[in-house]
């Protein structure tokens, strides 16, 4: 209790969160998706944010971004309140956000030209195709978003993102419209660019094996509204994680069984098994209209 | 045996299918509208016989066809006279330069009739000065209006208000205020072509307006999120995001806009004698000689043609600068 309560401060000089909540406005008065967000985080941890969809998650993300303003509490990253959105906190969107009218090569450009922390014409250059390498799409670097796969998209997502070298790098589902052999293969690079850079890294995600091998923490949000986070698992894993040994560890699976314990028992998702009962159910009454 | 004597077989049936099923499609792209255009012709020439007006017969295919040639041959003809009058002026003025030293060689322009094929370039280059005009303005516009909702509830109004004013409408307007405004002794321009230019301005101007409003306000909200985290300034935010992310839209308004610009300009050209293609029409008409209504129907074949080859001019610019080559243009 004592360690935990020990490495809590430390993390508090990093990337501080306090009490986030967050109000909509809707036509029915405010709706409160998020309330009593409380979370510390050290400088280079892996950190992943499980849920069902429509918790919060995104919202968590968009609120550090500084896409979203909190309506109660705050973000503190590096003892500077987060106000609006910024490249040291950069963002892998789910559905990558490549600009279409650009190549790759132009893609990250932008962002290295935008962020250019004093870098000459040539050592701009350099810092683009240093990016590609990272994600291995330096064999593409002019062709045009539509012309690659989407694996391939979200991998000079993840380049554009790394280039702005930011503090924080946020990545919103970053994996989850992408095929089982892809999404593994991004995540081992992921994991190798993480350990090479250090970065802090906070992930929104649906699966629970992704949450488990990727990350140090994984932060498990309650059902909305008024959602915030219910429980906190350290994973504590030695690194370099490799998938098949995994498999078969003991530790790993029982972090995983945590995980699906609290999504599918303590968070059950009620609604939209009342959701899906009243679609089968329409079906039906058209049916009987019809006849 | 038998099967090593079938897979050949089939395939060559499969093959012959192919083949078939191409020539077909061939085919059927040229002949189909050429039959078309052979069931008009016929229908046209037919009708025409039946109708008397007070210039005789309306012209049938071949009428028209006899003066289109005419049309080139007085062309011809023009620029020969033309030609000779450079010449004789030339000499004229080299005989006078060697009697008389002092004499400074006077170039007078000639001063002929303008004929068909000068009064397309005319109709050309006005429209285009009209688009160009109104591109200029409804760009730049229908951004703001995307960007921002104020703009554009403020603009709206006004858009709905003018969008179906016609052309005809605007001319004797825009003629007084041309007249009123455009005074100079040595004018660059005509007022006739000013006035058919502002004209057709001021019709080309809304479909592009709402086009490029409409593409600007409908960007992917997570390219605009791109340009949040990247901080891109407004102007940089406009150049590398919105502007580019609505060219095509832009460019279906622009096509639309030249469309509807090249149509207006005829009935702008025939009030205000700019010496185009639209004065073509009404000269004619006013001549009342009995090819008179050939000759206009050549006008109108002419416009058809034309108007067809901007709008195809216009498809293969928008099909090269649209990042979005999912979208079949046509």
């Amino acid at each position: 209790m004592t360690n935990q309560a020990q490495s809590n401060t430390n993390r508090m000089r990093h990337l501080e969160l306090s009490d986030v909540g967050i109000d909509f406005p809707t036509a029915n008065g405010p709706f409160n998706a998020l309330q009593k967000v409380n979370l510390n985080i050290a400088k280079g941890e892996f950190i992943s944010l499980i849920g069902h969809s429509g918790c919060g998650k995104s919202t968590v993300l968009n609120i550090i971004a500084g896409l979203y303003q909190a309506t109660t509490g705050g973000v503190i990253l590096d003892g500077v309140e987060v106000n609006e959105p910024g490249p040291e906190r950069a963002v892998v969107f789910q559905n990558h956000s490549l600009l279409p009218w650009l190549s790759v090569y132009k893609n990250v450009e932008l962002a290295v030209k935008q962020t250019r922390n004093g870098r000459s014409k040539a050592e701009m250059k350099d810092w683009v195709q240093h990016n590609l390498d990272l994600v291995h799409m330096t064999h593409a670097a002019d062709k045009l978003p539509s012309e690659i796969s989407g694996g391939m998209k979200q991998r000079v997502g993840i380049a554009r993102a790394l280039s702005m070298e930011p503090k924080v790098l946020l990545m919103d589902e970053p994996f989850g419209a992408l095929d089982a052999l892809t999404r593994a293969h991004l995540q081992d690079s992921v994991m190798e660019i993480h350990s090479a850079l250090g970065n802090t890294v906070i992930m929104i995600t649906h699966d629970v094996d992704e949450a488990v091998l990727l990350s140090d923490r994984i932060v498990m949000m309650t059902n909305g509204p008024s959602a915030t986070i219910g429980e906190i698992l350290d994973v504590d894993l030695k690194r370099p994680r490799n998938r098949l040994e995994m498999a078969d560890n003991i530790q790993y699976n029982q972090y995983r069984h945590t995980v699906l314990k609290f999504l599918y028992e303590k968070q059950r998702k009620v609604e939209s098994v009342s959701a899906v009962a009243s679609l089968v159910k329409k079906p039906k009454n058209t049916s009987n209209n019809a006849a | 045996m038998i099967k090593t004597n079938i897979a050949p077989l089939m395939f060559q049936k499969m093959k012959k299918n192919v083949i078939r099923e191409r020539v077909f499609a061939s085919v059927n792209a040229v002949l189909l509208p050429l039959i078309g255009l052979l069931l008009f012709i016929a229908l046209w020439a037919g009708v025409a016989k039946n109708i008397d007006t007070s210039l005789g017969e309306f012209p049938g295919p071949s009428q028209v066809w006899e003066q289109s040639f005419v049309l080139i041959d007085e062309h011809n003809a023009q620029q020969e006279k033309a030609e000779a009058f450079h010449v004789r002026q030339e000499e004229r003025n080299a005989k006078r330069m060697a009697s008389d030293a002092s004499y400074e060689p006077k170039i007078r322009l000639f001063t002929g009739a303008p004929t068909f094929f000068d009064q397309i370039w005319t109709s050309l280059y006005t429209v285009a000065v009209g688009f160009f005009m109104a591109s200029i303005i409804a760009v730049p516009l229908g951004i703001l209006c995307g960007l921002s909702k104020g703009t554009y509830a403020a603009i709206n109004p006004l858009i709905q208000l003018f969008k179906p004013v016609s052309p005809l409408a605007w001319l004797p307007l825009v003629t007084m205020v041309v007249s009123a405004v455009y005074v100079s002794d040595d004018p660059m321009f005509s007022k006739s072509f000013i006035t058919s230019a502002v004209t057709v301005s001021l019709c080309c101007l809304w479909p592009t307006l709402i086009n490029t409003a409409v593409g600007v306000s409908s960007i992917d909200k997570d390219l605009i999120n791109v340009s949040k985290v990247l901080r891109l300034n407004a102007f940089n935010h406009v150049m590398k995001i919105v502007f580019p992310s609505s060219i095509p839209a832009i460019f279906t308004g622009l096509r639309l806009s030249l469309g509807i610009g090249w149509m207006v300009l005829i009935a702008a050209e025939m009030l205000a004698q700019n010496p185009g293609l639209g004065k073509f029409v009404w000269d004619e008409f006013q001549n009342g000689s009995s090819e008179s209504l050939a000759r206009i129907m050549v006008a109108v074949l002419t416009i058809g043609i034309i108007g067809f080859i901007l709008d195809r001019l216009m498809l293969t610019v928008q099909r090269y600068v649209s990042w979005d080559k999912s979208i079949s243009l046509r």
